[in-house]
């Protein structure tokens, strides 16, 4: 599953980042911010518009996301 | 000196929103130099302080950074400056990390990044009192020994907050031992969480209490249409004393100054009728400025205006642009000079350059008196449909009008855009925070400053040289016509007058628009000099009303939503982007669009009223 796919409200469990391109600058990026396996993730709203960017909360801090750049996060719900 | 030999010269180093900033307010006070690092318009500030000593240190901000594998501008010159490789910076003697206590799993990674740098460094816990508040409590000699780094706890927005960091940079700092940190931080930030730190909860009660209003994609929207109308109303009826008072104050001194060069009849035009009265006609936005920044700084210290972009990125990411543009492009309605300085917060490149482009079309407060002046002597002022006033309709159809057209610029320049990579959001939303007043009114100084370097710089020499252009050569003997149709400015009007005869402008709106290049209500005092001095006694408003056309009124106003007739901002353009090729590009496009704009208007205007 993938993060942009996650319900609001919800948890789950980073597995990896997937580069979009060769050396995916985004992916690294979000890699910087702590998605990388095994970090507990939450899908904690979305924007007006569309439900677009969605807002994440991942460690102890909040993340702003467009549904493109959270779609590079593959994720595992949390029962 | 002998001192400059003891002084260590330290940098400032942490993620953004660490209270990196605040800290260097409180270590430096208002002892701050600001400038732009060499060949790049990323802010450069400096600043000194000394301990209880008498040891003196000299400190550089870098930007803020999430990664020393820079992904932007600001983040290349933090890695630079710190590994002593960016051209005409030395490399520090030691380094200051700041940390948020709050946000430690995100911090802490950057911080074994920058220890791995091997430099002599300290850690600062800032936020000390917010993570005591919310519960969290760190084992700082665990931390120290994990780390092996010296830690100590701030708290930027208090008083003597710093006194810990400052007595431990006094003492020696430990050389840097051989760290064997692997490629996982992430998992070496884990086990020092683990061992080191005890949270009651990931976030803050309040940060999320506060979200679901704010970030309600009902209420949400509507606070953020709440907090926009009230900018406006305090950008424009709080200014306005303060500008009454600036216009008279500057009309007042240089009708004094005036006086003592009554003898001195050519300097005296140049100093009452070129400086003062063009400088002064841009002085005059001061206030306006100051108290958008006002707010502008207070949202930003507050940690709202991430918010607003979040609330807005799909609309604006539809025209080709980011939620980050919001902010420099409501700006703009003031004056366009606050509003592209404000693009800077804008991380992608080409986000920025279109937001700098498109922010003219934001109808600034200059060019209201030339609307007011236009609406008053043509629109009727009657009622339609009972309740809106038909100027107040045509005002705002203005306005929508520079909004629509800028979002088709920018859509515009999406599609020409080659680079078509991914634009990337990625924001973080950090925890709400109260203003500290410090921190705004330094914020506040530096924009002031900056405006001013300018009215004192550029816009005063341009100034001069409209001046010299509208006064030279002067009007022979026993001339009917005003001076200024004899001078360059007034041929240079009747040149443009066989450019500008299809859009229906007359030879007198073409002087006019000579000077009004210095700044855009320029524009109408020229037109009442031009009318005035032919010989028209009644105001400049009856004037217009009996000799223009209906078609060239509507005319001029579709020129003024286009026009790049503002100097200083192609300067401010100029700056920003450090490329004359983009203030061209900017004039052309503009000048193309105003152009179109008016012959459509005035050719559709008389083919129906005839």
């Amino acid at each position: 599953m993938r993060l942009s796919e996650l319900p609001q409200g919800s948890d789950a469990v980073v597995q990896e980042v997937e580069n979009m391109s060769e050396g995916d600058p985004i992916a690294r990026r979000l890699r910087d911010y702590g998605f990388v396996r095994g970090e507990p993730v939450r899908l904690v709203g979305r924007g007006p518009i569309g439900a677009d960017p969605l807002l994440v909360q991942i460690g102890f801090t909040r993340f702003a996301l467009r549904r493109a750049e959270a779609a590079r996060v593959i994720i595992e719900p949390t029962a | 000196m002998s001192e400059s030999v003891a002084t260590l010269r330290l940098a400032l180093v942490g993620n953004p929103n660490c209270g990196k900033t605040a800290l260097f307010n409180q270590l430096t006070g208002g002892r701050q130099k600001v400038a732009n690092y060499a060949g790049v318009t990323v802010e450069r500030k400096e600043g000194r302080f000394s301990a209880p000593s008498g040891r003196s240190f000299q400190l550089l901000d870098l930007p803020g950074a999430y990664s020393l594998e820079a992904a932007s501008p600001d983040e290349v010159i933090t890695r630079d400056v710190c590994l002593g490789h960016f051209p005409g910076e030395t490399a520090p003697d030691a380094i200051v990390c700041v940390a948020d206590a709050t946000n430690l799993r995100l911090h802490l990674r950057f911080v074994l990044e920058v220890r791995r740098l091997g430099r002599p460094m300290v850690l600062a816990l800032n936020m000390m009192d917010a993570a005591r508040r919310r519960g969290i409590r760190i084992d700082v000699p665990k931390l120290e020994a994990a780390l092996g780094i010296p830690v100590v706890e701030t708290v930027a927005v208090q008083r003597g907050g710093a006194a810990d960091l400052i007595a431990r940079l006094d003492r020696e700092l430990p050389a840097v031992a051989e760290f064997k940190s692997g490629n996982d931080l992430h998992a070496e930030v884990r086990a020092m969480l683990a061992d080191a730190v005890s949270m009651p909860r990931r976030t803050a009660e309040i940060d999320d209490a506060i979200d679901r209003i704010v970030l309600h994609p009902m209420l949400g929207l509507g606070l953020l249409a709440v907090i926009m109308f009230l900018i406006f109303q305090a950008v424009f009826s709080w200014a306005a004393p303060l500008m009454e008072g600036i216009e008279a104050g500057v009309a007042f001194v240089g009708a004094w100054v005036g006086t003592g060069l009554a003898s001195m009849p050519m300097l005296r035009s140049l100093v009452v009728d070129g400086i003062f009265a063009g400088v002064g006609g841009v002085l005059v936005f001061l206030p306006q400025i100051l108290i958008l920044f006002l707010f502008i700084l207070a949202l930003e210290e507050s940690g709202y205006l991430p918010r607003a972009a979040f609330l807005l990125d799909r609309l604006m990411l539809k025209a080709g642009l980011t939620g980050r543009s919001f902010i420099p492009l409501l700006s703009s309605f003031a004056c366009a000079i606050p509003g592209i300085m404000a693009t800077r917060s804008i991380q992608d490149p080409r986000d920025r350059l279109t937001t700098i482009l498109i922010a003219p079309l934001m109808t600034c407060s200059a060019r209201l008196p030339v609307y007011a002046l236009l609406i008053a002597a043509f629109i009727p002022d009657r009622s339609i449909a009972g309740i809106f006033n038909l100027q107040g309709v045509v005002l705002f159809t203005l306005y929508v009008a520079g909004i629509v057209s800028a979002l088709g610029v920018a859509w515009v320049i999406k599609l020409l855009r080659r680079d078509k990579s991914e634009h990337a959001l990625l924001m973080e939303l950090p925890s709400y925070r109260i203003p500290h007043p410090r921190d705004i009114a330094i914020g506040l100084w530096e924009r002031a400053n900056i405006f001013l370097k300018r009215v004192g710089g550029i816009i005063l020499s341009l100034t001069i040289i409209l001046w010299f252009l509208s006064s030279f050569p002067g009007a022979p003997e026993g001339a009917t016509e005003p001076a200024i149709n004899y001078s360059f400015a007034g041929t240079l009007g009747h040149w443009l007058h066989a450019v500008f005869a299809p859009i229906g402008f007359n030879w007198q709106i073409c002087i006019a628009l000579v000077p009004g290049i210095a700044a855009r209500e320029v524009a109408v005092s020229s037109l009442a000099t031009v009318y005035a001095l032919s010989g028209h006694e009644e105001g400049l408003q009856a004037i217009v009303a009996s000799q223009w056309s209906l078609a060239t009124a509507l005319s001029l106003l579709a020129w003024y939503v286009f026009a790049p007739m503002c100097l200083s901002t192609l300067a401010t353009v100029r700056r920003e982007t450090n490329s004359w090729r983009q203030v061209w590009i900017m004039t052309g496009y503009l000048f193309a669009l105003a152009y179109v704009a008016s012959l459509l208007t005035y050719q559709i205007a008389r083919a129906v009223s005839a």
